[in-house]
């Protein structure tokens, strides 16, 4: 490795793009800490897929400062090439070949001798279960497997960074779980993992870092538990036996959000321990009996429509 | 290794993997050859009799047709195989697998010098075919070994060149269709020149065209080694076309498939 330590696997200042008219990424800035996972989480046409091709040297960027595992896509291509595995959102396997021969045709392109390659051929197709498929047209393979053979060729050339474009988009949801376990197991092995993805719970299962793009620009970016935390929305449930209990405790804590029928009352709440604990002492307080608590905290949803509306009615 | 051998080693590898392709499916290579073949056998049979009166030398008749038409449905095997590399070309760039290649840190052009090599070894078993044909239906030529291989020479040329073309083409392509349509009017070259008549039959504005087409000097060097007729300029006229289109094709093709927009 190349890299070391403390160095960013991908850092980004700046980075735009535009196609004619239309601008794609408008000052984009972006840090991937080594051995992280980290999610660029946004709707459709958004510009995530227009990120991953320009890190990845397949475009060109019209102005920003770029270093993948410590190079210049621009001025040092190959070195970035040689450092990076890429899987794009569309499956880059050669379909007329067989699972094996994919694998080959990589080793070959990574120049392994040919007991190497083979070697590492039939590890990754054990290792992606895609031994007894390993002699058919991938043509002939699922959306599943397609993915699989896919990641397992990105995975022959040992990269320090990949990339994965939406890797899960149209996957059932058996052989995504089956990918995040994958996607997991690489980075215990030290890789960094550029996701990208329009679905909040893959990147709120997987990611160490999220950034929100929408429209070309970042609108938030952090851990998932920041960016929950950023937004208001959070509350304690509380469940009573009996109406009189409830009544005490609307009464004690001041709150309107309740449900007679259910006999749960809403509070407010930011989702620290802290005032979690206030709460319990106000009510311990009270002698207010509780059946049960729940904790909601506003999931990566709500953060997303909040965000992304704030910026619309900013445009307004 | 040097980067010379790696690109050498990587060209080698995408070679191998359209050879795999056409071999998994032949029925494309099978098209391309079979359309030659078709016209060889329609125009010696159906028309061969009469037209070998026309031309005025020899015997007539088929006999003296088979070996004129032979260099022309020879090219337009050549152009057959080249129009099936744009085929190709287009249907490989719409694959994801060839944006992973230009992720990769190979030589970059091995992908392309992979479909020129595959389809030129395809052009060589695509004429293999049609000589064959046309030996048993009675083509016989008085070349020795030196002419053999300076035909073999002439067609490879011709066969580099339209080759780069088409895989300009197939990467300018945005369907497979219009892949499919654009290197048409090569396949048909042979008809408006010296391929199935002598030029000298046509009326002026045809006649002035089929002289100065591209293919017209390629079948006359190639009747000249095949069947001992006169070769003059036309040699020269062969290597200049085939040296201008390869070097406009190549360098067409490679502009497209480096464009990082």
């Amino acid at each position: 490795m190349t890299a070391n330590i403390t160095q960013p696997a991908i850092a980004v200042r700046g980075l735009r793009k535009k196609y004619g008219e239309k601008v794609v990424l408008d000052g984009i800035d972006l840090s991937v800490a080594q051995g992280k996972i980290f999610s660029l989480l946004g709707p459709n046409g958004a510009g995530k897929t227009t990120v991953v091709r320009i890190l990845s040297t397949l475009i060109r960027a019209d102005g920003g400062d770029m270093r993948v595992a410590g190079h210049d896509p621009v001025r040092e291509p190959n070195a970035v090439r040689a450092a990076i595995g890429v899987t794009g959102q569309f499956s880059a396997v050669d379909k007329l070949l067989t699972g094996e021969e994919n694998l080959l045709l990589m080793a070959d392109l990574h120049h392994l001798d040919r007991r190497e390659g083979r070697r590492r051929a039939a590890e990754l197709l054990e290792r992606f279960d895609l031994v007894e498929a390993g002699g058919k047209a991938a043509s002939t393979y699922s959306g599943g497997m397609q993915r699989r053979l896919d990641l397992a060729m990105t995975l022959v050339g040992s990269p320090q960074v990949i990339f994965l474009d939406e890797p899960t988009t149209g996957l059932d949801p058996r052989s995504r779980r089956d990918l995040w376990q994958i996607i997991r197991e690489l980075v215990a092995g030290g890789v960094t993992i550029f996701l990208t993805t329009q679905y909040l719970d893959e990147a709120d299962h997987l990611a160490d870092r999220i950034a929100l793009l929408d429209q070309g620009q970042l609108v938030a970016e952090g851990t998932p538990e920041e960016l929950k935390r950023q937004i208001p929305g959070g509350h304690v449930n509380l469940r009573f036996t009996d109406p009189a209990e409830l009544d005490l405790a609307a009464r004690t804590l001041g709150v309107a959000g309740r449900d007679d029928e259910a006999l749960v009352l809403q509070v407010p709440h930011d989702g620290g321990v802290h005032s979690l604990r206030a709460l319990l002492a106000r009510l311990d307080d009270a002698s207010i009996e509780v059946e049960e608590l729940t904790v909601h905290t506003p999931d990566l949803d709500d953060v997303f429509l909040t965000l992304t509306e704030k910026k619309k009615e900013a445009v307004r | 290794m040097s980067t010379m051998s790696y690109a050498l080693r990587d060209s080698t590898t995408m070679v191998r993997r359209r050879i795999k392709h056409m071999r998994r499916y032949p029925s494309l290579t099978i098209q391309l050859v079979g359309l030659p073949v078709v016209f060889l056998l329609l125009f010696v049979y159906v028309f061969g009799g009469t037209l070998g009166d026309g031309l005025g030398a020899g015997s007539g008749g088929r006999s003296e047709y088979v070996a004129y038409v032979t260099p022309g449905i020879i090219l337009m095997a050549v152009a057959m195989v080249a129009m099936g590399t744009a085929v190709s070309v287009a249907m490989d760039m719409m694959e994801g697998v060839v944006a992973r290649f230009k992720t990769m840190a190979i030589a970059r052009v091995s992908v392309l010098t992979g479909h020129v090599v595959a389809a030129m070894l395809q052009t060589f078993f695509a004429v293999a075919v049609v000589l064959a044909v046309a030996f048993a239906i009675g083509f016989r030529s008085d070349a020795n070994v030196v002419e053999w291989f300076a035909a073999a020479g002439v067609l490879a040329m011709l066969a580099f060149a339209l080759t780069w073309l088409t895989v300009a083409m197939g990467l300018v392509a945005k369907t497979i269709d219009s892949a499919s349509n654009m290197p048409q009017p090569l396949v048909f070259l042979p008809l408006l020149g010296s391929g199935f008549v002598p030029t000298d039959s046509m009326p002026a504005g045809l006649r002035w065209f089929a002289d100065y087409q591209p293919f017209t000097p390629v079948i006359e060097t190639l009747r000249g080694l095949l069947l001992g007729t006169g070769i003059g300029a036309n040699g020269f006229g062969a290597v200049a076309w085939s040296a201008g289109i390869a070097l406009v094709g190549y360098l067409w093709a490679r502009k497209l498939y480096n464009r990082q927009d």
